[in-house]
């Protein structure tokens, strides 16, 4: 954690950490509710501190496609979207996964579908954990809880967009995206030079040496064998990521009867839920994935059979909840509470639930 | 300790900024807080509110919907959140522009004629440090010091000069305000 | 019979008249024989290979029949996204401001999907040289309606010939982009003789020469042929090509150190 207290919006604490982890180019189109961030990082001038590029593209489509070539070229870069703009982001980011290229994609999700509503919804789970472009890949996907969470997973996602070459995304709302609470600042950090990026990334499109074959991103294959295996290779790379990469957080779990599986924003408001529940005397705990692909099925699984019943939180009609009820034990009720539209769920009303669902009954 | 607070009106009453100074003065003690507005076109000119978390521990939900203390700035405001104040908690409010001040019997009402104060001291832009120092005389949750602090820490350095007057302000609020009716 | 060169003398070196460039690989071209594309490829890479580029070069290959460029030219490649071939184009020069980078793309990718990328870019005098084929036609997808398609001219989905009033009218991008304030080199070549290739050769170094100066976008349109699509002998192709093509999409410089000098 770093040591420079600083008070700000979820969205400026993402930008301040692209910052600092050294971040070689962010391009991005403006939406609501992340506008913040790259007005942010304008104000910031970070191309005069660290030589970052900013800049704002005409279109999502257009800012997608441009994370395509500066990955390529094996440099730090992201974008940060809204909902309706994921879903231009989605053909760009299927040809990312095919092509194996790291990046950060930060959804700032909003209500749907359509224009739908600025105020934050939790209704894109489906679109960044199943698929959202065409063919088979996945997406890593980590859920902050907080303005803290949303500047450290800069760093965390980065590391893993590298090690997998695989695009990550950080999935958040335009509640985190707008609260303001402390954040700890890092250092900063120095970004790599062309010698360092041709050292570690030799698959990087940086100009062809007498010493090498010439390099080429795509995600073309014609050959339908080739290309099959191309395809096992990437799934056996995720896979590999299941086995590693799974991040959750359990509160009050160790005597719950009953369990509220939420993230992001929800799992903040659960958290009220919880400490109002066990005034009353229902033990209650939370159990939030942070990585929401690769789900945390084996930790819910064991936790899911010590349980009297599980309720999925979710700004949502029922996305999640279908993880959470194929990876816990039949025995075990799983329900769902679920605000749509931008709307909110209370505190009171997820209480209400656990009261009248499972307590009662 | 745990003090969860709304403070609603129009925008362009420093609603806002008042509450960023809240939170500032919070970390200035130590303590956690949160601080989540209300965004969107709501913003351009219509009412604005955020909901301000200072507390002892791990703050849970920032959005709230019931609080310990209302600040209630516009009837509008009024209308929407007086419901929200929990039992025996704090509502104060601006009587200028009020129409229909609170009626509920079972919380502490409190005034602060700051618009008035404002118009008079002839520096309208200090209106919500007024306000704040009302609720401060109130609810003693910060120390005026760590408000100052708070406030070095939340204006960009070229406004600095215009802390003494803000504390001035936060002063008069402190002296100002009056209880109406007390749970 | 002296006179008679054997198969020995040819490969020596003095005798030697023409050789291909390394930057074109030995793999065999996809294109339909007497397609310009490979011509186009040669010169592009031949200009590069000249002025020792190779190992600054990114190119950009689009969607469409040059979509395996990358597995012809000799330096590293991207392969965009249908149309976005200048999106990965800024990024990557901007990202990397002292490479030499150029996108290839056909009229499909540049002039209809990728509209957008491409106005956008040349509007903000990216410092990459596009180099756009337009052969009035979807070759790849088998002889589609292009945005650049001629008014009656018969298409797969013009099958009676473009009709403007419900179909469009073909669509100049050229002219379009040289009035942007953000390119500076903009011209329109062809590859259909040797005298034609020899010119067009020359602006295609014009355009990566000025993209060392970072002065703004180089864009060179290069009319093609596309036999297969038109559905007629390269001979005829390339007659057809002069006889209709021309008159529409005149050749010659369209703007030269950033003035246009030609009405558009």
């Amino acid at each position: 954690m770093g040591k420079e207290l600083r008070l700000m919006k979820g969205n400026e604490a993402f930008a301040e950490a692209v910052i600092r982890d050294g971040a070689d180019g962010y391009f991005g189109y403006p939406i609501t509710p992340q506008s913040e961030v790259m007005e942010y990082l304008m104000v910031e001038k970070p191309y005069e501190k660290t030589g970052m590029v900013v800049l704002q593209a005409e279109s999502e489509v257009a800012a997608i496609n441009m994370l395509y070539g500066g990955a390529g070229c094996g440099k730090k870069v992201l974008t940060s979207s809204s909902s309706p703009g994921m879903s231009l982001m989605h053909e760009g980011i299927s040809y990312l996964a095919g092509s194996e290229l790291p990046c950060i994609i930060m959804d700032a999700m909003r209500g749907g579908p359509g224009l739908g509503t600025i105020q934050p919804g939790q209704a894109d789970y489906f679109q960044v954990t199943k698929g959202g472009g065409h063919g088979d890949y996945r997406l890593i996907v980590l859920a902050p809880a907080s303005v803290q969470e949303m500047y450290d997973f800069v760093e965390i996602s980065f590391d893993l967009a590298f090690k997998y070459r695989n695009p990550v995304i950080v999935l958040t709302d335009g509640a985190i995206g707008q609260m303001m609470e402390k954040v700890y600042i890092g250092e900063q950090k120095v970004r790599l030079t062309e010698e360092e990026i041709k050292e570690k990334y030799p698959w990087a499109t940086l100009g062809k040496t007498p010493d090498r074959e010439r390099n080429i991103i795509t995600s073309l294959d014609l050959d339908p064998y080739r290309h099959e295996r191309h395809n096992i290779k990437l799934q056996k790379k995720y896979k590999e990521i299941e086995k590693n990469e799974v991040r959750y957080e359990e509160l009050n779990c160790d005597d719950a009867d009953y369990i509220i599986v939420a993230y992001g924003t929800s799992a903040r408001i659960s958290q009220k839920a919880m400490d109002i529940a066990r005034e009353k005397g229902i033990k209650v705990g939370i159990f939030r994935p942070i990585s929401l692909w690769p789900f945390p099925k084996k930790a819910l699984r064991q936790l899911s059979e010590r349980v009297k019943g599980i309720l999925a939180v979710e700004m949502s009609a029922g996305q999640m909840v279908e993880d959470i009820r194929m990876h816990s034990v039949e025995t075990t009720p799983v329900e769902h509470y679920g605000r749509m539209g931008g709307v909110i769920p209370t505190p009171n009303e997820i209480v209400d639930i656990i009261e009248n669902t499972f307590v009662k009954s | 300790m745990t003090e969860e607070i709304i403070i609603a009106g129009f925008g362009g009453q420093g609603v806002l900024s008042m509450g960023k100074i809240l939170a500032y003065s919070g970390i200035m003690q130590d303590q956690e807080v949160s601080w989540m507005p209300s965004y969107g076109p709501e913003m351009r000119g219509g009412t604005a509110n955020v909901t301000v978390i200072i507390s002892d521990e791990r703050i849970s939900s920032p959005i709230l919907t019931h609080f310990d203390t209302a600040i209630i700035l516009n009837q509008q405001s009024m209308d929407k959140f007086e419901e929200s104040v929990k039992p025996g908690g704090l509502l104060i409010y601006d009587p200028n522009g009020i129409s229909n001040p609170p009626s509920r019997k079972d919380i502490n009402i409190y005034k602060v004629e700051a618009s008035k104060e404002a118009a008079a001291m002839g520096f309208r832009k200090i209106f919500n440090m007024i306000v704040l120092g009302g609720y401060l005389k109130v609810k003693p949750i910060v120390i005026l010091e760590n408000v100052i602090k708070g406030l070095k820490k939340s204006l960009p350095e070229r406004y600095h000069h215009l802390i003494p007057d803000n504390e001035r302000a936060i002063t008069k609020g402190m002296e100002i305000v009056e209880a109406v009716q007390t749970a | 019979m002296s006179d008679t060169i054997i198969k020995e003398q040819i490969f020596k070196p003095e005798n030697i008249v023409y050789k291909k460039t390394d930057l074109m690989t030995d793999n065999v071209l996809s294109y339909c024989p007497g397609c310009g594309h490979g011509t186009a490829h040669r010169i592009l890479m031949e200009v590069i290979d000249e002025m020792g580029l190779q190992s600054k070069t990114i190119g950009i290959a689009p969607v469409g029949c040059s979509v395996l460029a990358y597995e012809f030219m000799n330096v590293d490649m991207q392969q965009a996204a249908h149309g976005r071939a200048p999106a990965l184009a800024t990024a990557i020069k901007r990202l990397l401001p002292d490479k030499t980078v150029f996108s290839y793309q056909g009229d499909g990718d540049l002039a209809a999907i990728g509209t957008a990328e491409t106005i956008h870019a040349c509007n903000r005098g990216e410092n990459f040289t596009v180099i756009f084929v337009n052969n009035g036609i979807y070759g790849m997808t088998g002889g589609q309606m292009a945005p650049t398609t001629l008014e009656g001219m018969k298409s797969s989905t013009s099958p009676y010939g473009r009709d403007s009033q419900t179909m469009g009218h073909p669509l100049k991008m050229t002219e379009l982009v040289a009035q942007l304030p953000g390119t500076y080199y903009v011209t329109r070549q062809a590859v259909h003789t040797p005298a034609a290739v020899r010119k067009a050769k020359k602006a295609i170094r014009k355009a990566i020469e000025l993209q060392q100066q970072k002065v703004g976008m180089t864009f060179v349109e290069v009319v093609s042929n596309c036999n297969s699509g038109w559905k007629m002998t390269p001979v005829d192709s390339n007659k057809w090509m002069v006889e209709n093509m021309f008159p529409f999409y005149p050749l010659g410089d369209i703007k030269v150190d950033g003035k246009l000098v030609k009405e558009v």
